[in-house]
Order: structure tokens, then sequence, then C-alpha cells
């Protein structure tokens, strides 16, 4: 009579591996964040560099796309003007759930050194954030770690986008 | 540190004062002192009054009535060689002098001269468009409605050119707030989420440096962490940083500190 090996968890057993939904869903997502092609000011060169053969952003799963229907990530690269801001919204509003959103830059962040009256005070306004990226404009490593941080807030979150709270509700 | 002084009105007056800056003058001469520049004002006072005439930095600056705008353009580039419009655009002196000045910047490539038209209009009023003249004057014109409010009659597409096409006001009178009036301080949250919004998402934060002690939602605690989102105010209201006023001088105050002209 065959001997059979009842216990598969077992070292040498058969590939069986245990985990959660969340915990599958979100190694998923997390790991293949494709940004939309966005920029709107200088910011946009860095991010730019992040994508080109030097700083490789695919080595990370991370693939612009040139359509909101595509992208899971808006990065906001850049001084957001009041005239614009309309249109970033509603660049924001034709991707497709589950989205997140990195402001990139002083500018995005707070309105920057424009404390004017054509400029978006902080991108927080119109456009609920994940990661605020500080600098003027950030290197592309410091843009990378962002998308790292971003990963990381993935990971742990809810599978089910309805579990988790967003830092500004306000706008949702 | 600098003295903190309200900006409310920071366009109607510097809030520094530099007592060291000593206002450049421009020599002035007659337009008797180049030839070819008393032939073109005799060819223009042929047909639109002139009221002023002179000659700085080795350019005519010619005063005219605004009425007589396209008639002095045409003859200055028909008859005088002046092809090409380099600049045209208006200055805000209604404080000053209660109207404002629209000028013409035109080059004359073939004998090497520039040339600047200038007129005073009155608030309200509007030029003749010289668009059919000079194709540059388009967009200039475009520009001077959008940040002026002077109007170009007969311009072929008189709409706003930088500012949204919705947007009131115009940002370059000097009466206009740098950072912007109650309707430009919503215009992004009247738009895209409607008036309703105002109220949940707030007004603009135009301080820099502001600081929310008990936010432990954006602000980080070197040396002191706390949970995200924790509440640490422990019933305590929020109070703003005051700064030490025996820190900051005030020059323009004449207790405690002599005036600069008397110090010596």
């Amino acid at each position: 009579m065959a001997q059979h090996q009842v216990n598969y968890a077992s070292a040498g057993g058969l590939p069986v591996a245990l985990t959660t939904v969340d915990n599958l869903v979100n190694w998923g997502r997390s790991n293949s964040l494709w940004p939309l092609t966005y920029g709107l000011a200088c910011c946009a060169i860095e991010m730019m560099a992040s994508g080109a053969s030097r700083y490789d952003f695919d080595r990370m799963g991370t693939i612009f796309r040139a359509s909101p229907r595509q992208s899971d990530v808006m990065i906001l690269a850049g001084t957001l003007s009041k005239k614009h801001s309309e249109f970033a919204r509603r660049l924001y509003d034709q991707m497709t759930e589950p989205k997140w959103v990195i402001s990139m830059g002083s500018c995005a962040n707070t309105g920057g050194m424009f404390n004017t009256y054509a400029t978006v005070q902080g991108v927080d306004r119109i456009i609920p954030v994940d990661i605020y990226l500080p600098g003027c404009a950030p290197r592309p490593e410091t843009l990378q770690y962002a998308m790292m941080m971003l990963q990381k807030k993935i990971r742990r979150e809810s599978a089910n986008m309805k579990n988790n709270t967003k830092q500004n509700l306000r706008l949702i | 540190m600098r003295k903190y002084v309200p900006k409310d009105n920071v366009q109607g007056k510097a809030y520094y004062t530099d007592r060291y800056h000593v206002v450049p003058s421009v020599p002035t001469f007659d337009v008797e002192s180049d030839e070819l520049f008393v032939k073109q004002l005799e060819a223009l006072k042929a047909k639109v009054e002139v009221k002023s005439a002179k000659i700085m930095l080795g350019q005519m600056i010619v005063e005219i009535n605004h009425e007589d705008n396209y008639k002095a353009l045409e003859i200055l580039k028909d008859e005088c060689g002046y092809a090409m419009l380099s600049e045209m655009t208006a200055v805000d002196y209604l404080a000053k002098d209660g109207n404002f000045e629209v000028f013409y910047q035109i080059l004359n490539l073939k004998d090497v001269k520039r040339m600047r038209l200038v007129m005073r209009i009155e608030e309200g009023l509007a030029v003749e468009s010289v668009v059919s003249l000079f194709k540059s004057a388009n967009f200039a014109e475009r520009e001077m409605f959008d940040m002026f409010g002077i109007k170009a009659n007969n311009h072929p597409f008189m709409k706003r050119i930088l500012m949204p096409d919705d947007w009131e006001g115009h940002p370059l009178l000097k009466t206009y707030p740098l950072q912007g009036d109650e309707f430009a301080s919503w215009y992004e949250v009247d738009k895209i989420f409607g008036k309703d919004a105002r109220e949940a998402i707030g007004p603009e934060n135009r301080d820099q440096t502001r600081i929310d002690r008990y936010d432990t939602k954006r602000f980080s605690r070197v040396g002191y962490e706390v949970p995200f989102g924790a509440d640490i105010s422990e019933g305590e209201t929020e109070t703003p940083i005051e700064y030490s006023k025996t820190l900051l001088v005030d020059y323009q105050k004449a207790d405690g500190v002599k005036p600069a002209e008397h110090r010596k």
C-alpha cells in the first residue's frame, strides 16, 4: 500500500502557500503601479528622469501610461494653476479604482513659492493625496522612495478600497 | 529677522524701504538732435495731433491722443518704415493720474531705429485695434484686455488669453491683490465641487510657515512620536505662535532708533 504524505505544509511537500486575500491582492496591486504620464512643471523633468534608463522605474513595475483609464497612480508633478485645476480633477475622475495620488514637490504640496492669485495652494484642495513628496524639485531617487512608500501603504491597506480611509475624506 | 508688517495692500506701497536706493534718471534729448526722427515726426504731425515728443536712450517717444492710435501707426508703418510691433501693452497709472498709459514699441529694421508711441486712456474706454497693421498686436491686445480690462475695438477675437474665460477681475491692476480676491481664492473649489463645498474644504492656507502643534496627521514630532491621527491636545485649543516683539526693530519709527537721515 502506497504511503501518502498527509501534512502538505511540511517541507518538501506540495507547493502550497497560505495567505490572506488582502495580502494576495495588495501584492499584485503594489508591484505594478502604473502612473499617469502627467507633468505640470519642472518636477515633471525629474519624473521623466525617473522613468528613463538611468533611474529606471520599470524595474519596480512602475510603467508610465498615457491614458488615465489605464493608470493606478497620479503623480501631480509641479505647479497646479487654478485654470488647470479643473482638468487635473477630470483626469483624476477618469482613472479607474483603485487609484492613488502622489503630490510631488513644494508647489503641488502647498503652492510653494507661488503665493499668488493664480496657483492652487496645495493640490489636496481638489484631489485626495496619499503621499506628499517634499523638495523643489525632488530628485528621482526621492520620487522612487515615494513610490516605495506608496507600495508600503498599499500593502498595509485592505483590499476592499471601501474600508480604507483617505487622509482628506472631504474630497471623496 | 525682518519686521513683520501687514501685507494687505502690498501693491499699494512698498512694505520695505531701501535707504540707499537712488532712482536712476535717463537723460532726455530734443527730437532735433536726430535728423531721421525729425522727418518722421513731421510726417506724423501732418496727420495727427502730437502732444509731446522727445528722445530717450536713442528712441523717440511720441505722445498722441488715444483716438489717433490707428492713424498714427499707419503713417509710421507705411511712410516711416516701422514694419514691426515689438511690444504693446498698458501701464496702470489709475492711482497716480487717474488713467492708463497704452504704448506701442515699434521697430524700423531698415534704418535700425526704434520708437515708442504713447497715449493716455481713461478707465472704461477702449482703444482701436491695430491687428490689421501688425499681426503681433493680436495676442498683445488680448493680453492687455485680460490683465487691465482695456478692450480693443474691431479685434478679431477679443477674449482672455492667460486667465480662464470665466475669471473675474484683471490681475495686473494695482488694486488687484497679489494673493487674489474672494473670487480667486475659491475659484477651483467653486468650479469643481460647487459653492456648497466651501465650508468642508476651508479657506486657502496662505501662511507657508503655519504649524498646528496638535495636528498629528501632517506634522511629525522628532523625539516625541505619537500615533497617526492621535489626539494629543488634552483639551487645550490651538493658539497661534507669537513672536517676541523686542527682537524686531522698526526702522521707520523715530523712537528708539534714529531716523536714517539724522544718523551721521
